[in-house]
């Protein structure tokens, strides 16, 4: 670690775009700072959590979740490559696609397609929208219409090669 | 040399395993350029989502009086907002549905980007100067807004309320919050956007197949792997992949906010349910607050409507009938994103309300509604908004009676104003003489 008496020498060594950049950051801290005790002033630790929650909820549970999915889908493909390919056309993406896809939706309506408890039906007078049903039928179409275009991609490549 | 130097260089010589290495991150398809492409859709997209967001927090005409405003703590995040004006009719429902179909349509995009950055968070070492810290300060405010506003956003429409704290607060001094480290965040990385976008051909890329898909060259800010594996998915079908889920969330979510016809294609939305369809002679519409959960009683004929002025009249049903009636075709459109789609509305113009209770021109109107509890059971609308020519206290919809969930016996309908404020169950109405505080 530096020594208290580094940091005087350091900031006047630092480059004259440094500071600038260092003067627009604490100018955009006056404004999370007004707006940022505004945010918190209901419940400081229920806003703060869910705050920092949604980064470190993408950053460290979404995205290694995802990420390590596809890189052990991939590692699997590289090991064995006689299951990478189907009549020698590599069907990796045909699944990526519709699996992200699918997964999206899902993320996004996940509390109404897991019927997690929603005051949808307080506000509407209506029972929840079957969005489960929905998203199950989405994702099958996603998968068939991916199906379909490598069933296409076969029968061009089978003919090319004949 | 200073020691804080000599420890940056030896930390950055020695990272610890794993994702704090450059070597973890080996996807060919990281690199400037892809980071731009999505940088410079969400540029636009999130500076619209900003603007109509901002529109709608005015569109509530907070400034107006007490009552109307959500954040009355604002201060200076607002109170320079102009009020809202009562026309065209269609001016809420546009602002709004590009909101939050917007905001939809992002989400894949803003996880794309993230995905392209992400072996930034493991820098090591965690702080190279001082600048560099309180960038990275700035930085998680950036991550933690865009998410924090898409996840009260997202669960807000589907009335998910899993969090401890106001919808409203949340998310509009969040939106304060992640504005002021975006602007920093473009301000420092604009011209850097503007290199690698044109490093590369968007057309030549989009020529690309798999097969031809490498790297792109090393670049400053360590993007790129320095040991890329081979592409398994080329960059054009990367971006494809990023459209088409941005495009299926529109697809099945944008039928809500249009009604009509294109409603039953909204099957991934919370209001893509069309109730007009079934008797397609007098179409019904769904409904944000029922009359049970807005704890009204039946309403028999001894409901009369309290009007106040400068003189005070209580008026029966039977005999705002007898008033001149006008028919207004509006839609109302939520906070939430959907909306009724047009209807035709037919009731006492606001106007002549303000007539019979002897107002001064240029009056403000406070409303109450029978509602007991919950929110916006009165609302204050503006001259402008009570002097528009379609404003109504509605009495029918579509030809018949309002039914008790539509408002029964009188409800508001005035242009271009947000839904909640449309109160329904109207008990009294207050002509308020002078200018707005």
């Amino acid at each position: 670690m530096g020594y208290p008496h580094d940091i005087p020498r350091r900031i006047s060594a630092m480059t004259r775009r440094e500071s600038v950049q260092l003067l627009a950051l604490l100018a955009s801290f006056v404004v999370v700072g007004y707006a940022g005790i505004r945010l918190l002033s209901g419940n400081p630790v229920g806003v703060g959590t869910w705050f920092v929650g949604s980064a470190a909820g993408h950053d460290l549970l979404l995205f290694p979740l995802y990420a390590g999915l596809d890189a052990a889908l991939v590692v699997l493909l590289r090991r064995r490559p006689a299951l990478a390919t189907v009549g020698g056309v590599r069907w990796l993406n045909y699944l990526r696609v519709p699996a992200v896809v699918s997964g999206v939706l899902l993320l996004v309506w996940l509390p109404l397609i897991l019927g997690l408890p929603t005051v949808i039906q307080d506000a509407s007078g209506l029972p929840p929208p079957p969005l489960l049903r929905h998203w199950l039928a989405v994702t099958a179409f996603l998968f068939a219409i991916s199906g379909a275009v490598l069933t296409v991609r076969l029968a061009s490549t089978r003919r090319s090669t004949a | 040399m200073t020691v804080l130097d000599r420890w940056v260089r030896r930390a950055t010589e020695h990272p610890p395993p794993g994702p704090f290495r450059a070597g973890f991150w080996r996807s060919p398809l990281r690199g400037p350029w892809f980071t731009a492409v999505l940088s410079v859709v969400l540029l636009a997209g999130i500076t619209l989502m900003f603007l109509t967001g901002l529109a709608s927090y005015a569109a509530y005409n907070p400034n107006l009086a007490p009552g109307n405003d959500t954040t009355p703590d604002k201060g200076l995040l607002g109170s320079w907002l102009p009020g809202w004006p009562a026309g065209p009719s269609w001016l809420y429902w546009v602002t709004q549905g590009v909101h939050v179909t917007l905001g939809l349509v992002l989400i894949p995009i803003v996880l794309a980007k993230l995905w392209s950055v992400l072996p930034k968070l493991f820098e090591w070492p965690p702080a190279r100067s001082l600048t560099h810290l309180v960038e990275r300060a700035s930085l998680l405010l950036l991550v933690g807004g865009a998410v924090f506003e898409l996840v009260t956003g997202v669960m807000n429409i589907q009335y998910f309320y899993a969090w401890p704290f106001g919808f409203y607060q949340a998310h509009y001094y969040g939106a304060w919050v992640f504005i002021a480290a975006f602007l920093v965040h473009v301000a420092f990385r604009l011209r850097r956007m503007v290199t690698a976008l044109r490093s590369r051909s968007l057309r030549n890329e989009l020529r690309t197949p798999l097969e031809q898909t490498t790297a792109e060259p090393p670049d400053p800010d360590h993007l790129v792997s320095p040991d890329p594996a081979p592409a398994t998915i080329s960059r054009r079908g990367a971006l494809g992949m990023v459209a088409a889920s941005s495009l299926v969330l529109l697809g099945l979510s944008v039928g809500q906010t249009i009604g009509g016809a294109a409603r039953s294609t909204a099957l991934l939305a919370p209001r893509g349910r069309d109730l007009g369809s079934s008797a397609p002679e007098q179409p019904d519409f769904q409904v944000n607050k029922t009359a049970a959960g807005a704890g009204i009683a039946p309403v028999d004929d001894t409901w009369r409507l309290e009007l106040k002025g400068d003189t005070s009249r209580s008026l029966s049903r039977v005999q705002l009938l007898a008033l001149p009636q006008h028919t207004a075709r509006l839609p109302i459109a939520c906070v939430e994103g959907w909306s009724t789609g047009v209807q035709t509305w037919t009731g006492v113009r606001l106007v002549d309300l303000a007539a019979l209770a002897g107002a001064a021109p240029g009056a403000r109107l406070f409303v109450e509604s029978l509602q007991r509890g919950g929110g916006f059971g009165s609302a204050t609308l503006s001259a402008g908004q009570a002097g528009a020519a379609d404003a109504l206290l509605a009495l029918q919809v579509n030809g018949a009676d309002l039914t008790l969930d539509h408002g029964f016996p009188a409800r508001v309908v005035v242009p271009a104003l947000p839904g909640v404020h449309n109160t329904k169950w109207v008990t009294r109405m207050t002509f308020l003489a002078g200018s707005a505080p």
